[in-house]
């Protein structure tokens, strides 16, 4: 299994969702987070002052699915998310060791 | 000079004056929150540009005798609108230049109203100038055909506070640039949600309060009028609510805010024309009508390809169609002592008013769309691509809704 975090541009949640519902992926958790990469932010302007907001809006996206379609999840994410300009966001994979069910206490595989 | 009216006049002008921000939160509320600030600016500017246009030419244009289409320029620049009150279209017991001000209120929230139909897209620029030409261009001459003694007066069309002239005008205008501007680009997709309902009942309530204003106000007087068209401007949204909530309970099983701040809207819309020519019972059987239309034009609007975004067609230009023709039905002159609608037999009514809401209509459609398109010659209309995606807030007025704590850094400019 793996994890596969996903930082997005927020209007880009909606189409990530569809790529991956795609896949029969429907399980997943977005947060709202804030950060920034390469792109430098923008310029507020209050009361006269200027500030230079550098960490901007985004949103995360974890999923957890099987090593065999690890990779269609993520050229399904990459695909979804670009717009080809800087602020994309990015994809990190992590290795899962073990999953566990809630409701039924069973470990999934 | 009757103090009394003074007072309350002074009163209702503000209280209508309050209606433009509450409108600020109840369409702020219903956007995005990339774009709650954008939003929320198109109603506040409004209190701006409009209200200096409308002392420098939009009341003479409006409010002088002129011709049967438009006034003349005598009161331009508020010559000759004085402490006295006499110089207005109408007789006043109290100073004309108050009767300017409380017009003028009117006619800032005709033009905020419109941002309704062009959220989370068009440009700040673009829309502040539309509205400006606007208000002179359309607006000044449909309130002279109803109140300033023109040709829709002469046919014995009757507009107690405004459901043409504001309603069913600004509807209209909406309607176009709702088409001219086009739609968002995520329109119809799941994350195109209100991102603060508490904001729209803020905003539905506070309208409510100043709606007191708007149609009791148009008395003119501190009177029996008065008294009458503010118990029907508390009575038919009432039963607006009542029956919106059947509606939503029938439709979804559950009775939503969003509804009922929407119901509360449009119970308003539909008694603005009626509100001091109707008795207090046939107000709550105007209001409860109204809902009916409204509920189904906002269903019906959501399955086209028309983002109207925050639905000022179906609240406003129905609700304003439905009570400017409830007016004609339900009017009775024993009680406003001017004229009596179809249920005390007086069936030709219901016609005049038909003509009337079109007339408002057909000039205010065609008008904006003329004004848009010139507009759009000088100037995109609408935001780009990039800033759209990231919202208006940040990419028009350099500010956020929402910033959250560490998401700024102040940086030294120039000499501190």
């Amino acid at each position: 299994m793996k994890l596969i975090k996903s930082i997005v541009r927020p209007n880009k949640v909606d189409e990530v969702k569809d790529a991956l519902a795609k896949l029969s992926i429907s399980g997943m958790t977005v947060t709202e987070v804030r950060g920034h990469g390469k792109q430098k932010g923008h310029t507020a302007i209050y009361r006269g002052k200027e500030y230079n907001v550098s960490l901007l809006p985004k949103m995360e996206i974890e999923i957890v699915v099987p090593d065999s379609i690890a990779d269609d999840a993520i050229k399904a994410i990459v695909g979804a998310a670009r717009t080809g300009e800087i602020g994309d966001g990015r994809v990190f994979v992590f290795p899962v060791l073990e999953s566990y069910r809630i409701r039924t206490g069973e470990k999934e595989s | 000079m009757n103090q009394a009216d003074t007072a309350w006049m002074l009163i209702s002008t503000a209280l209508v004056l309050l209606m433009t921000p509450a409108l600020a939160f109840f369409y702020g509320g219903l956007v995005r929150s990339k774009n709650a600030l954008n939003t929320m600016m198109m109603s506040f500017i409004s209190l701006g540009f409009v209200s200096v246009l409308w002392a420098l030419v939009g009341y003479s244009l409006a409010l002088t005798p002129g011709n049967n289409w438009i006034g003349d320029m005598s009161l331009a620049f508020l010559n000759g609108v004085g402490l006295a009150e006499t110089g207005a279209i109408v007789p006043l017991t109290f100073p004309h230049i108050l009767y300017m001000a409380f017009q003028a209120t009117f006619c800032i929230i005709t033009a905020a109203l419109i941002s309704g139909a062009i959220v989370e897209r068009m440009r700040f620029s673009a829309y502040v100038i539309f509205i400006s030409l606007w208000s002179v261009v359309v607006y000044a001459p449909i309130a002279h055909w109803v109140w300033g003694g023109g040709w829709l007066a002469d046919m014995g069309a009757w507009d107690f506070a405004g459901g043409t002239v504001v309603h069913v005008n600004a509807a209209a205008a909406a309607l176009v640039a709702a088409i001219v501007v086009g739609k968002r680009r995520e329109y119809g997709s799941t994350s195109v949600l209100p991102h603060s309902v508490p904001f729209t009942l803020l905003g539905a309530g506070l309208l409510w309060f100043g709606w007191f204003g708007f149609n009791a106000g148009s008395a003119l007087a501190a009177g029996p009028i008065a008294s009458l068209a503010f118990v029907t401007t508390m009575l038919a949204p009432a039963a607006t609510l009542v029956v919106w909530t059947f509606l939503d309970l029938t439709r979804s099983g559950k009775p939503t805010a969003v509804g009922a701040a929407t119901a509360i809207v449009v119970g308003l819309v539909a008694v603005t024309p009626a509100a001091g020519f109707i008795s207090p019972i046939n107000a709550i059987f105007l209001g409860a009508i109204a809902a009916v239309p409204s509920y189904f034009a906002l269903i019906i609007r959501a399955r086209t390809s028309l983002d109207d975004s925050l639905d000022v067609v179906a609240a406003h230009g129905v609700g304003g169609t439905v009570g400017a023709l409830l007016t004609g039905v339900f009017a009775e002159k024993s009680i406003n002592g001017l004229f009596d609608g179809a249920i005390a037999g007086n069936p030709g009514q219901v016609m005049i008013q038909g003509t009337a809401v079109l007339a408002a209509f057909v000039y205010s459609a065609g008008a904006s769309f003329i004004l848009l398109k010139l507009i759009g010659l000088v100037m995109p209309l609408r935001a780009t691509v990039e800033e759209e995606g990231t919202g208006l807030d940040i990419t028009s007025h350099g500010e956020e809704a929402y910033l959250h704590v560490g998401g700024a850094t102040a940086t030294r400019h120039g000499s501190f």
